[in-house]
């Protein structure tokens, strides 16, 4: 390939200076949310295999998962599932071929981000 | 690979401040990216201040301006000054476009000016793009036929013809590629978004005969798959092309075919 940094030649500056825009900030959280949820899943492990080991694991389980840093990353990990579901099928929908024009791309961002919310919000609410 | 931070030879230090015009009430303030290869120095931001009231609208003009009443220095690339022939492409207010055809109206307070971002950098606003002509090449950007020539031209219907709406515009200016984070990790094998525009403008052009083959190159997990739908490219294309929806239909022509 060819030779592109003769010399001593410096790399322009990306991250440092680009006003990245709504849909790059989303897809940037598509990962971030991707990778964090392991997090949330970890945890919900922990509780079902203390429920099956003790009494008493599943009590200290219980008490850390229902904390108020605990119900913080459980609400976070259910909002990460939900906005990861909805870009998921965002993707579909481009996979297929639709939604490229920069007018739909940007409503499309809303829809997102305010299904996961919305999704977030009728769980939290069913499961109280 | 992906580096979150500048190398240590690229880190930006801040430069100097020119003089203010004498006598003009009608000043905008630059902030412009320099580099001399002679100096041996790092990168810095000079700060420039524009009379208005003597300088065309356009943020070329602005530049041209500089270059001839304070700082004959400052270097970068313009040919055409009406947005055909790519040249002056740079990150104008945190996003690319071609300076000539970009209004200084457009941009709110200070102007800021960066050479296309995540390039090798020759000097000032100039990058190198010689792996982004090589990655062009690469497509072989022309028509390729088997068939005997025709005795006449080859004809193509209107509704082959205005398939190539919206690609063939493309000046190759480089502000999709050098706009997109997957071409900034993985620039060496990510064809990006210009090269596969115009990748999709031949494959789809009804006189070619060589689709197989140019899918064949394309399927490759960094050479076209590295694409993920950012849109960055499409958000700044200066000539209002959509670089992501061309990459779409190639991935969609890839699952077409394997079905």
């Amino acid at each position: 390939m060819a030779d592109v940094n003769r010399g001593n030649r410096p790399l322009s500056p990306h991250l440092q200076i680009y006003r990245l825009p709504m849909t790059a900030r989303l897809s940037i959280l598509f990962r971030i949310t991707g990778v964090g949820m392991t997090l949330g899943a970890l945890l919900v492990t922990w509780r079902l295999i203390a429920g099956a080991v003790s009494p008493e694991a599943s009590a200290t389980a219980d008490a850390v998962l229902t904390s108020g840093l605990g119900n913080l990353v459980m609400l976070g990990s259910l909002w990460a599932l939900m906005f990861h579901a909805c870009n998921g099928v965002r993707h579909l929908v481009w996979d297929a071929g639709f939604g490229f024009d920069l007018a739909t791309a940007e409503k499309s961002n809303m829809i997102v981000v305010g299904a996961s919310v919305v999704l977030t919000l009728l769980v939290v609410l069913i499961i109280r | 690979m992906v580096q979150l931070t500048l190398p240590r030879n690229s880190t930006i230090r801040t430069g100097k401040t020119w003089p203010r015009p004498e006598g003009a009430g009608n000043i905008r303030k630059f902030r412009i990216y320099r580099w001399n290869p002679d100096d041996g120095e790092n990168p810095r931001v000079d700060t420039y201040f524009v009379d208005l009231d003597d300088c065309g609208p356009m943020v070329l003009d602005a530049l041209i301006w500089i270059k001839s009443k304070v700082d004959p220095t400052l270097t970068f690339r313009r040919s055409c000054r009406e947005g055909i022939c790519g040249s002056c492409a740079m990150n104008i207010d945190g996003s690319n476009t071609l300076a000539c055809i970009y209004g200084m109206d457009e941009v709110k307070g200070d102007v800021a000016i960066y050479p296309l971002p995540h390039m090798p950098v020759v000097k000032d606003l100039i990058p190198d793009l010689t792996h982004f002509y090589a990655q062009h090449a690469s497509i072989m950007p022309w028509l390729e036929t088997q068939s005997n020539t025709p005795q006449k031209e080859w004809r193509q219907s209107e509704d082959d013809r205005a398939k190539l709406d919206g690609l063939y515009e493309c000046v190759m200016c480089a502000c999709c590629s050098t706009s997109c984070p997957s071409y900034w990790w993985n620039g060496d094998r990510y064809l990006g978004p210009a090269a596969l525009l115009h990748a999709y403008r031949w494959i789809i052009d009804s006189r070619d005969e060589a689709t197989g083959e140019r899918l064949d190159d394309l399927h490759d997990p960094f050479k076209l798959y590295r694409c993920h739908t950012i849109m960055n490219c499409a958000k700044t294309c200066p000539k209002g092309l959509n670089p992501a929806k061309a990459i779409a239909e190639i991935k969609k022509l890839m699952v077409e075919r394997a079905l």
